[in-house]
């Protein structure tokens, strides 16, 4: 499969890339969502099966697995996106910070306000690259960022693209390259401070220096945001998450753990095999 | 596997396909000839208008006077671009085109007043808000709405939107209104045209990426804040598109307005009373027993040229706003 195409390098690029410095994470306060016995349906099709986990606050968790296997389902599940699809239905909990999110009396549009998401492929509007940023900002209405301007330089900056973009934010954003554009939808994701950022394979679309960038990225969000990434690149999970969950065909989570112990000794064959490319 | 001959040892040149090419060539050829009927219908219609048109205007028809016919001018334009009377079959004949100019103005203008803000609202309904089960059923009964023959909408105007709408109105607001009417003509011309601003508004709304929808609604965005503020901007120029063809199809519309709107050649703003359109008094002539070669006659294609310059017109801008307009996401 093309997993393991992509992978045709992997010692080398395991050697190459050192691990991020993760020293810079906040102590664990906890998890801010907690899912349990989820079950997703697209029709009759079974997407994911019985999935119960806890993302921990302020770290990077990645969700790996074959094509197919749920992982974006599951991510869409935590801020209801999954509700754009009509066949789709839900059993379970996703509980944010206590809510869960499936309750009768949740309205997913202030869900969404609390945990932004970036998509496969970079997805600015075509607007400017001020509107892009502060498209979050408006369609929220913050009376508290009176200063919209401000704010959109602070997110441009955490998103490392400020130095880039500086002196062009009336220009168009579907005039950046791809990896800028993408820095550009980070920007527009955390604006608005969500409490989870959500990425359904941020760099997947991207060359290895903007993909490098990114990850850079990712590293330096953790320290003010949850981060839930999926991903179909191993050596990036490896990289730059601290917590790592492996589904497999069926939706089944088949294991979660420390990153670490993932990668160096997970505890199912399955798991094993997969990382090793072996299968999947 | 063919094998090359001596001088072709990799069997590469045009010899070898040689049948391939021909029938490429008479492909081609067939495919120019289809387009080449529209584009030649198009240039023939036009030297036909424009030769009758000038015979109304001086006398002998163009043709004749390349061919060394006189040149004397009849009806100024002076007379017949600013004369408030039209009645060139009268017996004091009048060649202002002011008042039929008018007429098809106010039913277009009245006409736009209803299918843009109902076909748009439509569109976006259909497209951003309606289930799948809804949109089933309500994009073909839109289709169906617009295959309906316009003389049908005509009928329609007369029994049911002047008895039951237009007369009630009117009393209210002090209008008589009679069997035909500007409001009559220009309300059917709208809801006739409605169809074609919401399907294709809906067309030009369903091809904006859902990428774009999905980055706004994770932000938080409700459908009214996606619709208006993501989807309306990208699909722009194809709901202006859209706003041009309803507005050329009312400047053209014959057989509805004909019934509805009436046969009096006036400039008014009351929309009780009657109006004569362009293409009424055309269709009007045309049935009459005007001899070919007679003023009345040539007059229907000075009045036809006239159409023509105003859908053509209608046609440019429809580029201009695309190119103006042309949202590029990706």
């Amino acid at each position: 499969m093309s997993e393991t195409d992509e992978n045709g390098s992997e010692e080398l690029i395991t050697t190459e890339v050192q691990p991020k410095n993760k020293s810079a994470r906040k102590d664990v306060t906890g998890t801010v969502v907690d899912v349990e016995e989820l079950d997703v349906w697209y029709g009759d099709e079974k997407a994911l099966d019985d999935v119960t986990m806890g993302i921990d606050e302020n770290r990077v968790t990645a969700l790996i697995g074959p094509s197919g296997c749920g992982k974006s389902t599951f991510l869409r599940c935590i801020n209801r996106m999954n509700d754009q699809i009509e066949v789709c239905r839900v059993e379970g909990g996703v509980r944010f910070k206590g809510k869960n999110v499936y309750d009768d009396d949740v309205d997913p549009v202030a869900l969404r306000r609390r945990i932004g998401m970036v998509f496969q492929k970079p997805n600015p509007f075509p607007k400017s690259i001020r509107d892009n940023v502060a498209y979050g900002l408006r369609v929220q209405g913050r009376a508290d960022y009176t200063d919209i301007e401000a704010r959109c330089e602070e997110a441009l900056r955490e998103a490392a693209l400020w130095d880039e973009v500086s002196d062009q934010l009336g220009s168009s954003g579907l005039d950046l390259s791809g990896g800028q554009q993408q820095r550009l939808c980070i920007a527009r994701a955390i604006a608005p401070d969500p409490e989870v950022v959500l990425m359904d394979e941020p760099t997947s679309a991207l060359d290895p220096v903007a993909e490098s960038k990114i990850e850079d990225l990712i590293d330096k969000l953790a320290e003010s945001y949850t981060v839930v990434i999926v991903t179909h690149n191993m050596q990036q999970a490896a990289r730059i998450s601290d917590k790592t969950a492996v589904f497999l065909t069926g939706g089944e989570l088949v294991e979660y753990d420390d990153t670490q112990k993932i990668f160096e000794n997970p505890d199912d064959d399955r798991v094993e095999d997969y990382i090793t490319g072996k299968f999947g | 596997m063919s094998t090359g001959t001596g001088s072709d040892p990799a069997g590469i040149t045009r010899d070898v396909s040689k049948e391939d090419q021909k029938r490429d060539r008479q492909v081609k050829y067939v495919l120019l000839g289809c387009a080449g009927v529209t584009v030649a219908t198009t240039v023939a219609i036009f030297l036909v208008l424009f030769d009758n048109a000038s015979g109304y205007f001086f006398e002998n028809r163009l043709h004749e006077i390349v061919l060394g016919a006189s040149v004397e001018q009849v009806i100024t334009f002076t007379e017949f671009f600013t004369g408030t009377r039209w009645a060139p079959d009268h017996s004091t004949p009048a060649h202002g085109i002011l008042p039929i100019v008018w007429g098809t103005l106010t039913i277009t203008v009245g006409a736009a007043f209803i299918s843009i803000p109902i076909g748009t609202a439509t569109a976006l309904y259909v497209s951003e808000y309606s289930s799948g089960r809804v949109r089933a059923y309500l994009k073909p009964s839109l289709e169906v709405l617009a295959g309906i023959p316009t003389i049908v909408y005509g009928y329609f105007a007369i029994s049911v939107v002047t008895p039951f709408i237009l007369s009630p109105v009117g009393e209210v607001v002090g209008l008589s209104f009679g069997r035909r009417s500007m409001a009559a003509g220009a309300f059917v011309v709208g809801v006739m045209t409605i169809p074609m601003v919401a399907s294709i508004s809906e067309d030009a709304m369903n091809s904006v990426p859902y990428d774009l929808r999905n980055g706004a609604y994770a932000l938080g965005a409700t459908k009214f804040d996606v619709s208006t503020k993501v989807v309306l901007p990208a699909a722009v120029s194809g709901i202006f598109a859209s706003y041009i063809l309803a507005v050329s199809r009312a400047i053209g519309e014959t057989m509805a307005v004909a019934l509805a709107a009436g046969m009096t050649a006036r400039i008014t703003l009351n929309p009780s009373e009657q109006i004569m359109t362009m293409t009424t008094y055309m269709v009007n002539m045309a049935r009459g027993e005007s001899a070919v070669g007679t003023v009345e006659y040539q007059s229907l294609f000075a009045v036809g040229l006239v159409l023509f310059l105003m859908t053509l017109a209608m046609n440019l801008l429809n580029d201009r706003l695309k190119q103006r307009f042309r949202e590029e996401y990706q």
